[in-house]
């Protein structure tokens, strides 16, 4: 997590803390009011509704200082989790995240009323999905895996393919192709799109 | 929206990330640059303010403040990510980077690799006693001395150690020392076959 700052310069650190949350300002924010699209004003003044990136909420809003104040994404409210506590299974996670859980537990730093309750919801479902996913990253070899990724969560994805790979490197090993000196992965993929690149022109 | 155009550059920079390496983004960079400067200077006009007597601008300043260090965070990012990627790109490429990938990256990456190449050159001869160790070579067991293998494009004439020259023809097949054919082999000129 950025919280202690070891992966500052992660990728998809930085997408999933650019996810927008409902906010509320608490104090005037003077020659700042091209923020707010709706309104005309120059400034942003209290009371003013808008929806802020992650990372500046998190700068605006915290123990110390309180010039807006934050409320949950609707997919971390009540009426989703309990939908998750149904059957997290069945949801599709990539449309609500796609960084899910990341952006989740991002979340619990601000300290809501709710946030011990999100912190309980985040686990169970993530317990609840992970089993169905181990098992068919497990199972279904040489198959079409795209509609079940499809509702996976960034995380969840990496697992997945994660246990594909392990599978595979398996079987590799049980038929005896380890030995056999391979193309890197790297060069393949550029001479494919030299190719691609090629033929457009 | 503030920050929002160091995350295109990031977005582009993670689409193209699996076999290349995408243009250094000169233009983007840039605008992000003059966008910390007029929020910088924003700031320090609205710090003077304070300082002259005027109250509750604090809270601008501090958001501002934030898409500041949010920007520096994406900047950071997009050139450490290219970084690596290119280091990654010497043990799959080898020494000699492709001149499609050479012509994406600035002077400075440019400059960077051939420092890293050195370094690592120097390492490699440094370690494993008399004639140094190549560590880009025998990335799995090794199980025999010489492999078979089949040309998959014409490469022109190779010459092996003991002096032979060989000519790796397309559809060709040879037998080869491994430690001599398996750059070629990761680069795909050659095919390793395996009976």
């Amino acid at each position: 997590m950025s919280i202690d700052g070891s992966n500052y310069f992660d990728i998809n650190d930085i997408l999933s803390t650019q996810q927008r949350l409902p906010c509320k300002v608490e104090m005037p924010i003077y020659r700042l009011g091209y923020l707010d699209s709706s309104s005309e004003s120059e400034h942003l003044q209290p009371g003013t509704k808008l929806e802020l990136p992650f990372w500046m909420a998190r700068a605006l809003c915290s123990r110390k200082r309180h010039i807006v104040s934050v409320d949950l994404p609707k997919q971390y409210k009540e009426g989703y989790r309990e939908i998750f506590s149904a059957d997290p299974t069945m949801v599709d996670l990539h449309k609500l995240g796609p960084y899910f859980y990341n952006y989740g537990s991002q979340l619990l730093q601000f300290e809501l009323p709710e946030t011990p309750d999100v912190a309980k919801s985040l686990l169970q479902t993530f317990q609840g999905r992970l089993r169905k996913i181990m098992d068919s990253s497990q199972n279904c070899f040489n198959e079409d895996t795209s509609k079940l990724v499809e509702k996976l969560d960034e995380s969840e994805r990496i697992l997945f393919k994660e246990g594909q790979q392990a599978l595979n490197d398996f079987q590799c090993w049980e038929t005896r192709k380890t030995e056999k000196l391979k193309t890197s992965e790297m060069v393949k993929n550029h001479r494919k799109r030299k190719r691609v690149v090629l033929e457009e022109t | 929206m503030l920050a929002e155009k160091a995350l295109d550059l990031l977005r582009e920079l993670q689409r193209t990330l699996d076999g290349s390496l995408p243009p250094y983004n000169e233009d983007g960079i840039r605008q992000i640059l003059e966008e910390m400067k007029a929020l910088f200077e924003q700031n320090q006009k609205d710090v003077s303010a304070t300082v002259a007597g005027e109250n509750g601008l604090f809270s601008g300043v501090q958001l501002r403040h934030s898409a500041l260090e949010r920007n520096k965070r994406c900047l950071l990012a997009y050139l450490y990510n290219r970084l690596e990627q290119i280091k990654k790109m010497r043990w799959e490429f080898g020494s000699v980077l492709p001149p499609e990938v050479k012509f994406n990256m600035c002077e400075q990456e440019v400059q960077w690799f051939s420092k890293y190449n050195k370094m690592l050159a120097n390492y490699m001869r440094s370690i494993g006693g008399e004639g140094g160790l190549d560590l880009t070579q025998d990335l799995k067991p090794p199980k025999t001395l010489y492999i078979e293998v089949r040309c998959l494009m014409d490469h022109g004439e190779f010459e092996t150690q003991d002096g032979n020259i060989l000519l790796l023809k397309k559809n060709s097949q040879h037998f080869m020392l491994r430690s001599e054919c398996e750059h070629l082999i990761r680069q795909g000129i050659l095919e390793h076959i395996v009976h």
